[in-house]
């Protein structure tokens, strides 16, 4: 059980980007099938841990990225998904390369803008469309 | 408004960053750091036993020990002749460069030439939090199973050393041990491999003569 540990790390990186933005509404991780294990309940720890900060209430959002191998003799790519042989299926090569599966990255957010709450700025602005 | 900002940070950064500390700490005192994984059972703690008592007159070995509760293993190593330092994760399924850091301080670096870290009994999580040791080494073990490669991929692929334990047992247990391989050099190209008995002997020569190539006197 680390999700916990997982999930601060990710607040601490979101917190640190958001700088200035009023509010964080969606965080996005890359999760490859060879990194860490997180699973969904990661929102769970999320939800509390956000609370008081400006991601409270915030989405996590999930990209999972699956393992694939390459052959260095053919150049075929293959899934490792549930195989016990991970020998090439076009040739038989040992030789292989892991071109995805080792994703572990926080890739974006989204904020909210620190401007929105100020509604004299929002009176500006509609005064100028009329 | 909202706004997209892009972060493309690893979500380890932090825990990288005080490896790379403790890793600078070790270096400054000349001490080689091992980290030992493996699963639950598998002998990390037979062979930290071994590796004391046959590198007692030419090697001084400190270890720190994770484990979720008890210092039953840390008991065994300085009863080995280890200076033993325990880290109880309090329900952590591995240990992390932060643990390490906090532990580093109870030992003396000046005085061990080698430092083992037994990592907690897990064949998932502690590949992926990088202590700042020098080498990280799985200890698979026979009853295990063959399959172990394939069922944890991302273990086997960041191991710099594999030992194979429990050789005595092969007479008596199946282990194909052609399948095993083949799926350990497929993930791990060209990684150590040291197969071994704790209980014999068998084999755990070659390992201390690899030790003793790393160690710096």
């Amino acid at each position: 059980m680390h999700e916990l540990a997982v999930t601060s790390n990710v607040l601490e990186i979101a917190l640190r980007y958001a700088e200035n933005a009023q509010r964080v509404r969606t965080v996005r991780l890359v999760i490859g099938q060879l990194s860490s294990m997180i699973d969904d309940s990661v929102q769970f720890y999320w939800d509390i841990i956000a609370q008081g900060t400006p991601a409270e209430g915030s989405t996590l959002v999930f990209t999972r990225i699956p393992a694939v191998l390459a052959c260095q003799a053919c150049g075929e790519q293959y899934p490792i998904a549930s195989r016990y042989d991970l020998t090439c299926p076009a040739c038989g090569g040992m030789r292989v390369h892991v071109i995805a599966g080792e994703e572990f990255y926080v890739e974006s957010i989204e904020v909210e803008d620190a401007t929105d709450d100020h509604s004299d700025s929002r009176v500006g602005e509609d005064s100028q469309r009329e | 408004m909202t706004t997209q900002i892009p972060v493309l940070e690893k979500i380890h950064s932090a825990n990288d960053r005080i490896a790379a500390a403790n890793r600078a700490a070790l270096d400054a005192a000349g001490v080689f750091a091992l980290n030992f994984m493996a699963s639950p059972g598998a002998g990390k703690t037979s062979l930290v036993e071994q590796t004391v008592t046959r590198l007692a007159e030419n090697v001084r070995v400190g270890m720190i020990n994770g484990d979720i509760a008890t210092s039953l293993d840390a008991e065994r190593a300085q009863l080995a002749g280890a200076t033993a330092v325990q880290i109880n994760t309090g329900g952590d399924c591995h240990l992390d460069a932060v643990m390490l850091a906090q532990a580093l301080p109870a030992l003396d670096l000046h005085t061990i030439d080698l430092l083992i870290v037994e990592n907690v009994g897990n064949l998932i999580c502690p590949a992926n939090f990088s202590l700042g040791t020098h080498q990280n080494v799985l200890i698979a073990s026979i009853p295990e199973g063959a399959d172990k490669p394939y069922k944890y991929p991302g273990m086997y692929r960041g191991v710099d050393v594999l030992v194979i334990n429990k050789i005595d047992l092969l007479p008596y247990v199946p282990f194909d041990m052609e399948f095993f391989r083949k799926g350990v050099e497929i993930l791990n190209p060209g990684v150590t491999i040291f197969p071994l008995s704790c209980v014999t002997g068998e084999g755990v020569e070659a390992w201390i003569e690899w030790l003793l190539t790393q160690v710096k006197h």
